[in-house]
């Protein structure tokens, strides 16, 4: 029976709090392999380059140097490279992946000598027959080394900073002039209605123009029915700039009407008020 | 609620950089230890930040921020919880003397099994040239079916130059890497259960059995001593090591007399499992030194006393390190 495969880890910590790593998918690994896979060859070619000036000297000991280096290449590549950039080769640095432990836990050596050790059985009978049908059965993507070791291999994306930029608007936003009922909506909207309206606005570029109309008609549709503000402060307003406004109001406090002190820019960019 | 995320990531900033900076500094610097108030800090700085991570995910919604502390957290959290012993570099000397040995003794009754199936393979296979000769050309190994015991050892004997032609250095390597990868795949068969690590020590075993059968019957008893005693003797237990530690592996699949999670049971034995990998690699690249420089010479050039008295201190000292080296010793203080 195929275990049900999810696609993140969720880690729950002893203090409550809940983290989740993107697992790789075997795809990309495989890509990573091939990658990892030149980089192996590229080393023994430079070595027996190497080594053939030894021969020169000595060929017998040349040929045992030869011989000596490729398996020590083959097989500690991936343990040296893993230690070295924990938990990354230089496959898995270009496709952003990493080796950590199953459990959130710091990643030892001994769990990425045994991962790559058991390698060879995950390879067999070529390709990575074996460890590839293991991955596509596995709960979290693991290959018999990984399951042997405790670890897995996640995705790394680049974390950019948010550009709450998009948050604000330079427009005079006449929902202010409302304090009173500002309140009431931020109030009356849930944390996960806030976080749809964000979405909305980060998004908004890549949506058809269309479909851009008929979500911020939906949702200026939905924060005008759960906190009606007066006809002329919503007069000329488009359904897009309205949630934008209703937005700036969500997650910008304000301490009244003109209270405003020019904009300072923080981690996250945005502006400041109060 | 909702939070003003620009605020509170402006207010909160601090705390996370001073984190990640440790965090950086001790994955740099993974075996330096951090003073009392310098570990307290850091424990503040991970509770800050995993409060700010619940806030930030139930009153706010910014994707990258979560993210960004997310991996903040993962990481404390790796090195705070983390209770395993490793990462540690210990001495070679202490490795060897006392690590190799304890891991071995730890798990005798996996290479009790291990020594067990060989020898049945060994059994079946000089049983299996013994009662049907025709059987000779599929048992034996390499050219050995290609002439009879006698009139190898009439070859050998009467060599008048090197057999291998001066490469004795690449046979050495070739025998070295040759004999670590099959015991990687002995271990490692270990993920079937243990059965696929059963099946190669079985087959070694036929293959070590009728080879010897051969050479008795043949009555070159005395050639076969001396040709496989000196590196035999570290090379078959460093294979039935690597029997060991595909069975200790495969015990730790199956659960026996264990209640503990498969994660667990796995995690518990990768020390001991590095260790003896460890181990028997040094024996193999020692057995492969002698069988390249040593046993290929047989008389006149070395007498066949010599090689087996050879063999056999080399097995005397093995079976002595493996069984009393790094043992602690009964006078010894007791820690505090």
């Amino acid at each position: 029976m195929l275990l049900s495969r999810h696609n993140t880890l969720r880690v729950h910590t002893p203090e409550g709090i809940t983290f989740s790593l993107l697992l790789a998918s075997p795809l990309t690994r495989f890509l990573a392999c091939a990658v990892d896979l030149g980089c192996i060859i590229v080393l023994t070619s430079a070595l027996a380059y190497l080594t053939r000036g030894l021969g020169l000297l000595n060929a017998d000991l040349a040929l045992a140097a030869e011989l000596a280096g490729y398996f020590v290449i083959s097989v500690g590549y991936g343990m040296f490279t893993e230690w070295y950039w924990r938990g990354q080769t230089i496959g898995k640095r270009l496709l952003r992946l990493r080796v950590v432990d199953a459990q959130g836990l710091k990643l030892n050596f001994n769990q990425i000598a045994l991962r790559n050790l058991l390698r060879c059985i995950d390879m067999v009978p070529g390709f990575y027959a074996v460890g590839g049908a293991i991955c596509l059965c596995t709960r979290y993507s693991q290959r018999l080394g990984d399951i042997a070791a405790g670890t897995i291999v996640i995705r790394t994306p680049v974390l950019s900073a948010p550009d709450l930029d998009q948050l604000a608007t330079d427009k005079w936003n006449s929902l202010r002039e409302y304090p009173h009922l500002s309140a009431r909506l931020r109030q009356r909207v849930s944390p996960r209605t806030a976080s749809l309206t964000v979405e909305a606005i980060m998004r908004r570029q890549d949506l058809e123009p269309a479909q851009r109309v008929a979500l911020f008609r939906d949702l200026a549709s939905y924060f005008k029915e759960i906190t009606p503000f007066p006809p002329e402060a919503t007069e000329g307003v488009s359904d897009e700039q309205y949630v934008r406004n209703v937005a700036d109001i969500l997650f910008h406090k304000f301490c009244g009407v003109g209270n405003v002190v020019p904009a300072t820019r923080g981690g996250g960019g945005g502006t400041e008020r109060c | 609620m909702i939070i003003d995320v620009a605020k509170f990531v402006a207010q909160e900033r601090e705390v996370w950089r001073e984190l990640e900076a440790i965090l950086q500094r001790m994955e740099n610097d993974p075996y330096r230890r951090m003073t009392l108030p310098e570990a307290r800090r850091f424990h503040f700085l991970y509770e800050k930040t995993s409060a700010d991570l619940a806030r930030l995910s139930t009153f706010a919604f910014s994707p990258e921020i979560c993210g960004y502390l997310e991996s903040l957290v993962g990481r404390a959290h790796g090195e705070i919880h983390e209770s395993r012993e490793g990462g540690r570099s210990r001495s070679f000397r202490r490795w060897f003397f006392s690590g190799f040995p304890n891991a071995f003794r730890r798990h005798l009754r996996a290479f009790a099994l291990s020594l067990a199936i060989m020898l049945t393979g060994a059994g079946f296979g000089a049983a299996a040239l013994r009662f049907d000769p025709d059987a000779r050309d599929v048992l034996l190994p390499f050219d050995l079916p290609h002439e009879t015991p006698g009139e190898r050892v009439a070859r050998e004997e009467t060599a008048k130059k090197d057999r291998l032609g001066g490469q004795h250095s690449t046979f050495s390597a070739f025998l070295m890497t040759h004999n670590i990868r099959v015991s990687l795949l002995t271990l490692a068969l270990g993920m079937t259960a243990g059965l696929g690590t059963a099946l190669l020590l079985f087959y070694n075993g036929i293959i070590l059995g009728a080879v010897a059968a051969d050479y008795v019957l043949a009555g070159q008893t005395k050639f076969l001593l001396g040709w496989l005693l000196p590196h035999g003797s570290i090379e078959i237990p460093a294979i039935l090591v690597a029997g060991q530690a595909g069975f200790v592996l495969g015990a730790a699949l199956l659960g026996w007399r264990s209640r503990a999670p498969l994660r667990a049971r796995l995690r518990s034995i990768s020390q001991d499992l590095l260790t003896l990998i460890s181990g028997l690699g040094l024996m193999l690249v020692w057995a492969g030194v002698v069988e390249a420089f040593f046993s290929q010479f047989h008389e006149p050039i070395l007498p066949y006393e010599l090689k087996i008295t050879f063999g056999l201190i080399e097995l005397a000292l093995l079976s002595l390190y493996l069984g009393w080296a790094g043992r602690p010793r009964l006078d010894a203080p007791l820690p505090p």
